[in-house]
């Protein structure tokens, strides 16, 4: 069992209660290369998580859905592309929650507690203190989260938080027949993805390779890609970053409207303490 | 005790007062903010019914089997003990909650008359009844003890049995059992044992 505590909390400034105990992350590996496309972690997904989705039309695709949605929190998506000697390549990639170490979506959120970020790297929503707002979506580099119509609250995948902090694996991963999904510490799986990464190049895919994008500080989602140089067209972005504008405004701009608020406090007691209340002469 | 609306008031503010400065910190609520929803069910080893694979499965049942409990299966996974499937279920398996659960599962014998096009509803004592007349008569009619040359086969050959696909390896085996009484020799079960 690997503990949690608070490691990061929205919209509330400092650091939470310190924690001097040494405390593990988990991560999620995933092996697009051994994916069959069964979609048994699709299904687990919905089962644990008491969710029932109203699918759509056929669109000429096996991919469940074309996109997340509030109440389906795991997609495999089914890529279909060109290899660079034009035979067809169909890519599966399991598109949920990226767990990122430094999330956007609580950057962007102005609900103090509605995101939570815990020190074994899991990001959670608590739906009692979300405002509805929508800010996590435009913030999250990942297109992740989705909003609830009826309820106007936020929703995703929550690397099943209950499960793990139990010492259970998340339903996804317990559910995989090929043993393409994994779940440990992070340090573990980046290893052991990088092992399998070295056993495909020399098997010879040459551009093998892992996805733990560095502009989000990493994720705790790790894929191992056979085609790592055009993480596109497994529909992951190349080189995410939290958007700038929500940087801008969560960064300087706060602290410049800051030290303005501050200013015409302090300023308007001392325009009084100089010059007194404004008389009628 | 006599609370006037001052001291009341007086009270309150004082106790806000109090709350804002030292604070009233709510984040190790916050992480329990999750439970388990399997934290104290009854765990119940199967067999997935689908497939010839036979994965092992726990069906988690609500409450602890006391006696004024009326147990409903809240969740199935699979079992990580078993050599064959260690925990993982296939997108079809991993559905089996609702196979248990639910509405449009038959519960009640029907019965269609022959020539009739309607289903009706029987009892269970009048299906299981029926079932067996006609089973009797038919092996009544066509038991063989011997055949054409003298030897002994006690075979029943106007009967065959098939088992179905959702059946467990458990049904199939009574089945098996059922099979050899009668004397039944064309059998099949969608088990492929």
């Amino acid at each position: 069992m690997i503990e949690a505590f608070i490691k990061a909390i929205s919209a509330t400034p400092g650091k939470p209660a310190g924690v001097s105990r040494r405390t593990d992350t988990v991560a999620k590996m995933i092996d697009t290369t051994t994916c069959i496309g069964c979609k048994a972690c699709e299904v687990a997904c919905q089962e644990w998580n008491n969710q029932q989705v109203t699918f759509g039309n056929f669109e000429g695709t096996y991919q469940t859905m074309p996109d997340l949605a509030h109440n389906f929190w795991n997609l495999i998506k089914f890529n279909e592309t060109e290899s660079e000697i034009g035979t067809p390549l169909w890519l599966m990639s399991k598109y949920q929650c990226m767990h990122c170490v430094d999330p956007g979506c609580l950057k962007a959120c102005p609900a103090p507690g509605a995101i939570v970020q815990y020190t074994n790297g899991i990001v959670d929503f608590n739906h009692d203190a979300c405002i509805g707002c929508g800010y996590c979506m435009t913030g999250c580099p990942f297109d992740v989260p989705k909003m609830n119509p009826a309820t106007n609250k936020v929703h995703k995948c929550t690397l099943c938080t209950d499960r793990v902090s139990v010492g259970l694996e998340p339903a996804c991963i317990k559910a995989c027949p090929t043993n393409c999904l994994s779940f440990g510490t992070r340090e573990d799986l980046i290893r052991k993805a990088e092992d399998r990464v070295s056993t495909l190049q020399s098997d010879g895919f040459r551009n093998a390779g892992i996805y733990n994008p560095p502009g989000v500080g990493g994720t705790h989602v790790v894929y191992v890609l056979a085609h790592a140089d055009q993480p596109e067209a497994y529909g992951l972005p190349k080189d995410p970053h939290i958007p700038w504008t929500v940087a801008l405004w969560k960064g300087p701009l706060k602290w410049i409207g800051n030290v303005l608020l501050i200013g015409g406090i302090l300023g308007t007691f001392f325009h009084y303490v100089r010059y007194g209340p404004q008389r009628d002469e | 005790m006599q609370v006037s609306r001052r001291s009341f008031i007086k009270g309150a503010l004082t106790g806000g007062a109090v709350t804002t400065a030292f604070g009233f910190d709510v984040r190790p609520a916050l992480a329990q903010a999750r439970e388990l929803k399997i934290a104290r069910t009854t765990e119940t080893h199967s067999i997935c019914p689908y497939c010839a694979v036979a994965c092992s499965v726990i069906i988690h049942t609500l409450g602890d089997k006391a006696h004024n409990v009326t147990p409903s299966v809240v969740h199935v996974e699979g079992d990580p003990d078993s050599p064959i499937n260690r925990g993982a279920l296939c997108s079809k398996g991993i559905t089996l909650r609702q196979f248990v659960v639910n509405d449009r599962r038959l519960t009640r014998p029907l019965y269609r008359a022959p020539g009739s096009h309607e289903w009706k509803t029987i009892p269970w004592d009048e299906a299981l009844e029926r079932m067996a007349r006609l089973i009797k008569n038919s092996r009544d009619a066509g038991f063989e003890e011997k055949d054409a040359e003298g030897r002994v086969v006690n075979r029943l050959t106007n009967t065959a049995m098939i088992g179905g696909c959702t059946d467990t390896n458990e049904i199939n085996y009574l089945l098996g059992k059922f099979r050899f009484g009668l004397g039944v020799v064309a059998y099949e079960n969608q088990a492929r044992l």
